[in-house]
C-alpha cells in the first residue's frame, strides 16, 4: 500500500460513515416536522406528499405536527435539528417566505439555515364575499372598496396567516386600508363570510372551493396567471384589472442545512415521483393545488422562490405590520 | 318520511357487512364483516381508553391515529375518529372523577363533586351516572342532528360577535356559583384566569403579551398545563404530605352502580343537562364547556340545599356529565351542515376526509348522504357501545384507586407529563406543568379553588376575541352590547348578567349568600 492510498484510505474512513450512510439512506425512518396543526392545509399536503415519497424512499415518514407562533416553532425546530437526512419540514410561504417580516425575534434565516429540497405545491389565493356583497366584479369590487373604505369589514385569521399577508398585499396595491376583523382560524372566518357577517376576505383555495360550488359566497379573482383547475368560472386577477395581484401559498420541503447533498438529491428525486404518480397528483390537484413539474420541484428552483418571496414580503409586512 | 328513511339509510350504512381478506395473500379467508360497527367499537374503545389516560387528548390521539384512516374508506374512517371523539369525551370524566385529574376544559366540573362522591367511596354511583346520562345525552343529541341539523345551523349562524361576548359575560357571572368557598376568593381567582388567558401572542396584532421574550410562551398556556398542575399535581403533593393517608378512597366503596333514589335524584339534572348542552353545543368555540358549568350552576341553583354541592352531591355530576356530551353530539352540526369545522378536534377530521379526496362543504348531506347518515347513525351506536364498554369497566376502575398510592402517584405523574408533552411536542410544557403544580397546591392551602380558575382561563380567550371584534365591527361603540335592534341576543344576555351581578353584590343578599357559601 502506496503511502498516498493509505491517506486516501484514512480519509474514506474518516468521511466513512456519512459516505457509506448517504449511499444505503435511509436506513431508518424519516420524520417530517409540519408547522402547523394536524388537519390544516400545509398538513393536508403534507401527508399527501410523503405518503407517495416513503414508498420511494422504501422507510416510513412520519409527521410531526410541531405548531405555534405561525409556524415559527416547528420551523426553528427543523433548523435546528441534526443535519442527517432523517430530520425534514413542510415549510410554506409563511414560514419561509414572510416570517422574517412578522416575527422581529425569530431563530431562523429561510435562506442559510436549511438545504431547499423542492416545491410540493402551490395554492392559488382567492378574493372571496358574502353572497350578498354589492360588486359584480373585481372592478366593481375595487372601486366598491376603494369608495367605502370606512363601512366595509375584511376579515382574516390573525396576524401572520396566508389570509392576513395577502390582504395587507392587496390593500397596499389598492392603497386602502379598511378595518380587519382577525379570527382564530380560516374555520370561524367562513363561518362569518358565510352567513355575511363580514364583507371579504383573501384565503387559500383549499378552504374555499366547496363553499363557492355551493354558492354560499363568491369569488371575484383567482390571483395567478391562469384560471383554477378546480373553480373554472373564477376569472384570474390579470382578466380582471389587477394583474400584478400574483400570490400563491405555496408548500415545500426544507432539510436543515448541512444536510449531505446526496440525501437532499435523493429526497427531491423522491419528490419529484410523488408528484408525477397520477393518484398523488390528482389529489393534490382536487384541493386546488398547482403541482409543479420537476424543473418547477428542484432544490433550486426553491432556493429562488425563497429569495423572491423573501424580497417581497419583508419589506412590505415590517412597513404594514405592527410589533 | 324522508328522514325516517335517511335514518334507516344510515343505519344500513353503519351495519353494513362486506368482504374482509382475513389472511391478506391467501385469497380464502374472506369472511363478510361489519367493518363499520367494528370501527365504532375500535374507536369508542380507543377515546375511551385515551380519555381515561390523563393529558391525552382526543387531538393528539386522531393525530397519530390518521395515517391508520388512510387505508380505509372515508366513511368507515369517520366514524372511527367520530369514536375517539366522543369516547375521549367520557373517558374524562373517569380520571376526573377518580384521581381529580380532568384532561378536558369541560370535565373539570365532573371534577367538583364527582371526586367528591369517590371520595365517599361513591365512585360507582358518579361513573355509573356519568355513563348512563352521556347515553341519555347522547341518544337525544343525535335525534336533534337528524331531525334539525338545518334549521338550528341558522341559529348558530345568528350569533355575532356581539351576542358571543355577552354570553360569555354571563357565564362568567355564573361562573361564582362554581365555588362553594368564599366568594369574594371565587372572584379573585376568576380574575387570575382571565389574567392566564391573556398570555401570549395577542390575536390581532401579533404583540407578545406577558411572555418575558421567551418563545415557549407566545403561544400562550395550554388548558391541559394549567389544569394538569392546579388539579392533579397541586392534588397528589397534598396527598403525599399526609402518610399513605390519601384521598382515594380505599376503605369501604358501597355499590357499583347508582341505586334508586339516585337515580330519583339525578333524572331531572340529566334531562336539564341535556337541553342546555345540545343548545350550547351548535355554537362553535367555548359550546361544551360553557355547557357543562352552565348546567353546573343551574344545578346548584335550582337545589333545595345548594351547600351539598362541592360535597359530592350526584346531580352535580349528572348535570354537567349530560350536558358535555350532548354538546360533543350537537357540535358536530357547523361541519356537518356547512362543512366547516367548530373546533381543534372537528378541523383534523375534515383533514382527514380531505386526504380521502372528500372536501365537505354544504354540498356533504346531497352529495354524500351515506357518510352524512352513517355518521349520525354511528353516533348513536357509539354512544351505545360506550355504555356497554364502561358499564362492565365501573368495577374496574373501582378496583384501581386500591392500588397503593406510593404505586399509584408516581404513573398518575407520569402519564400526565407524557399527556402534556403529547400536545405541542413540547418538553417546556411539562415544566409548567410542575411549575403549576406548585401555584395549585398554594392555592389549596390558601382556600383558593382553581374550578372558577380554569374556567375563566378557557372563557378568557374567546371573549377577548368576541369582544375585540364586536368592537371593531361596531366601530368602538361600547353601546353595541345593548343595541336591542342589531343584537337583540346580546342585549337581552347583557340586561339578565346585569340582574345576576346585581343580585350577587346587594349586600342583603350577599349576607345570606356567605351563610350559604362559608363552610
Amino acid at each position: 500500500m502506496t503511502g498516498l492510498r493509505k491517506w486516501a484510505l484514512a480519509g474514506a474512513l474518516a468521511l466513512g460513515s456519512a459516505g457509506a450512510f448517504a449511499q444505503s439512506y435511509p436506513t431508518k425512518q424519516i420524520t417530517m416536522i409540519v408547522p402547523f396543526a394536524a388537519g390544516g392545509p400545509t398538513d393536508v399536503i403534507a401527508r399527501i406528499v410523503s405518503d407517495h415519497m416513503s414508498k420511494t424512499l422504501g422507510q416510513p415518514i412520519i409527521i410531526e405536527n410541531v405548531g405555534g407562533a405561525g409556524g415559527t416553532t416547528g420551523s426553528t425546530r427543523a433548523a435546528k435539528a441534526a443535519p442527517d437526512g432523517y430530520t425534514i419540514m413542510m415549510g410554506h410561504m409563511g414560514t419561509h417566505g414572510a416570517a422574517p417580516g412578522l416575527y422581529p425575534n425569530i431563530a431562523y434565516n429561510p435562506q442559510t439555515d436549511f438545504e431547499p429540497v423542492g416545491l410540493a405545491a402551490g395554492t392559488p389565493i382567492l378574493i372571496v364575499a358574502r353572497k350578498d356583497f354589492p360588486a359584480k366584479d373585481l372592478k366593481e369590487f375595487m372601486a366598491y372598496v376603494k369608495a367605502n373604505e370606512a363601512k366595509v369589514n375584511n376579515a382574516d385569521a390573525g396576524p401572520g396567516s396566508v389570509s392576513n399577508i395577502t390582504c395587507i398585499l392587496l390593500h397596499d396595491m389598492l392603497k386602502v386600508n379598511p378595518v380587519t376583523i382577525p379570527y382564530q382560524g380560516t374555520g370561524p372566518l367562513l363561518n362569518d363570510l358565510v352567513s355575511g357577517k363580514i364583507d371579504y376576505a383573501c384565503d387559500q383555495i383549499v378552504n374555499l372551493t366547496p363553499q363557492l360550488k355551493a354558492g354560499t359566497i363568491k369569488a371575484y379573482a383567482v390571483a395567478m396567471p391562469a384560471r383554477a383547475k378546480a373553480l373554472p368560472d373564477v376569472p384570474t386577477s390579470t382578466e380582471g384589472g389587477l394583474p400584478d395581484y400574483q400570490v400563491s401559498a405555496w408548500n415545500a420541503i426544507f432539510a436543515p442545512k448541512g444536510t449531505p447533498k446526496d440525501m437532499v438529491a435523493k429526497l427531491n428525486d423522491a419528490l419529484v415521483k410523488a408528484l408525477a404518480d397520477p393518484a398523488t397528483k390528482g389529489k393534490l390537484e382536487d384541493l386546488g393545488g398547482i403541482v409543479p413539474d420537476a424543473q418547477g420541484a428542484s432544490s433550486a428552483a426553491l432556493a429562488e422562490l425563497v429569495k423572491r418571496e423573501n424580497a417581497r414580503w419583508i419589506p412590505l409586512l415590517k412597513s404594514k405590520v405592527k410589533q | 318520511m324522508e328522514i325516517f328513511n335517511n335514518l334507516i339509510n344510515g343505519f344500513a350504512v353503519v351495519f353494513q357487512t362486506v368482504p374482509v381478506d382475513l389472511w391478506p395473500g391467501a385469497g380464502s379467508l374472506v369472511m363478510k364483516m361489519p367493518m363499520n360497527i367494528i370501527l365504532c367499537l375500535i374507536g369508542a374503545l380507543i377515546g375511551t381508553l385515551i380519555g381515561v389516560l390523563p393529558g391525552i387528548g382526543p387531538i393528539a390521539t386522531i393525530a397519530m391515529l390518521l395515517p391508520i384512516t388512510y387505508k380505509l374508506d372515508p366513511t368507515g374512517a369517520l366514524i372511527m375518529l367520530a369514536g375517539i371523539y366522543y369516547g375521549a369525551q367520557y373517558g374524562g370524566s373517569t380520571t376526573a372523577i377518580l384521581v381529580n385529574l380532568p384532561g378536558e376544559a369541560s370535565s373539570v366540573v365532573t371534577a367538583l363533586d364527582g371526586h367528591q362522591m369517590a371520595k365517599k367511596g361513591r365512585a360507582g354511583a358518579a361513573l355509573g351516572i356519568a355513563a348512563i346520562g352521556s347515553f341519555v345525552a347522547g341518544t337525544f343529541g343525535t335525534i336533534l342532528i337528524a331531525l334539525l341539523a338545518v334549521p338550528l345551523t341558522k341559529v348558530a349562524q345568528a350569533f355575532g360577535a356581539a351576542d358571543y361576548f355577552s354570553l360569555m359575560v354571563l357565564g362568567l357571572v355564573c361562573t361564582i356559583v362554581l365555588a362553594s368557598g368564599s366568594v369574594l376568593k371565587a372572584i379573585a381567582m376568576i380574575f387570575l384566569g382571565l389574567l392566564l388567558s391573556t398570555i401570549g401572542t395577542d390575536s390581532f396584532d401579533g404583540m407578545q403579551r406577558m411572555t418575558f421574550g421567551y418563545a415557549p410562551l407566545s403561544d400562550g398556556l395550554e388548558f391541559v398545563t394549567l389544569a394538569m398542575g392546579v388539579f392533579g399535581f397541586a392534588e397528589i403533593l397534598r396527598n403525599l404530605e399526609r402518610e399513605e393517608s390519601r384521598d382515594l378512597v380505599e376503605q369501604k366503596v358501597t355499590n357499583l352502580m347508582p341505586t334508586k333514589e339516585d337515580f330519583k335524584e339525578a333524572a331531572p339534572a340529566v334531562a336539564r343537562g341535556t337541553l342546555l348542552g345540545s343548545i350550547l353545543g351548535i355554537l362553535p368555540g367555548g359550546g361544551a364547556v360553557l355547557a357543562a358549568f352552565g348546567a353546573y350552576a343551574l344545578e346548584k341553583k335550582l337545589a333545595k340545599n345548594p351547600n351539598e354541592f362541592g360535597k359530592g352531591a350526584i346531580r352535580g355530576v349528572a348535570g354537567p356529565e349530560s350536558a358535555n356530551n350532548a354538546a360533543a353530539q350537537t357540535s358536530f352540526i357547523p361541519l356537518l351542515t356547512l362543512g366547516i369545522p367548530p373546533n381543534a378536534v372537528m378541523a383534523i377530521m375534515v383533514g382527514a376526509m380531505i386526504i380521502k379526496g372528500i372536501v365537505p362543504g354544504p354540498q356533504i348531506m346531497e352529495k354524500q348522504p351515506d357518510l352524512f347518515w352513517g355518521l349520525i347513525a354511528s353516533m348513536w351506536v357509539g354512544n351505545l357501545m360506550l355504555v356497554i364498554i364502561n358499564l362492565p369497566l365501573i368495577g374496574l376502575w373501582v378496583r384501581l384507586l386500591r392500588v397503593p398510592y406510593r404505586m399509584l402517584f408516581p404513573a398518575i405523574l407520569i402519564f400526565c407529563a407524557i399527556g402534556v408533552y403529547s400536545i405541542n411536542n413540547q418538553p417546556f410544557d411539562v415544566v409548567l406543568t410542575a411549575f403549576f403544580g406548585l401555584v395549585g397546591y398554594f392555592l389549596l392551602k390558601m382556600g383558593f379553588e382553581p374550578a372558577p380558575m380554569l374556567v375563566a382561563f378557557v372563557l378568557g380567550k374567546i371573549m377577548e376575541e368576541k369582544l375585540r371584534q364586536a368592537m371593531l365591527f361596531s366601530r368602538g361603540n361600547p353601546w353595541v352590547f345593548f343595541d336591542f335592534t342589531k343584537n337583540p341576543i346580546s342585549a337581552v344576555l347583557m340586561i339578565v348578567s346585569i340582574i345576576m351581578l346585581i343580585l350577587a353584590v346587594l349586600p342583603v343578599l350577599r349576607k345570606k349568600r356567605d351563610e350559604v357559601f362559608v363552610e
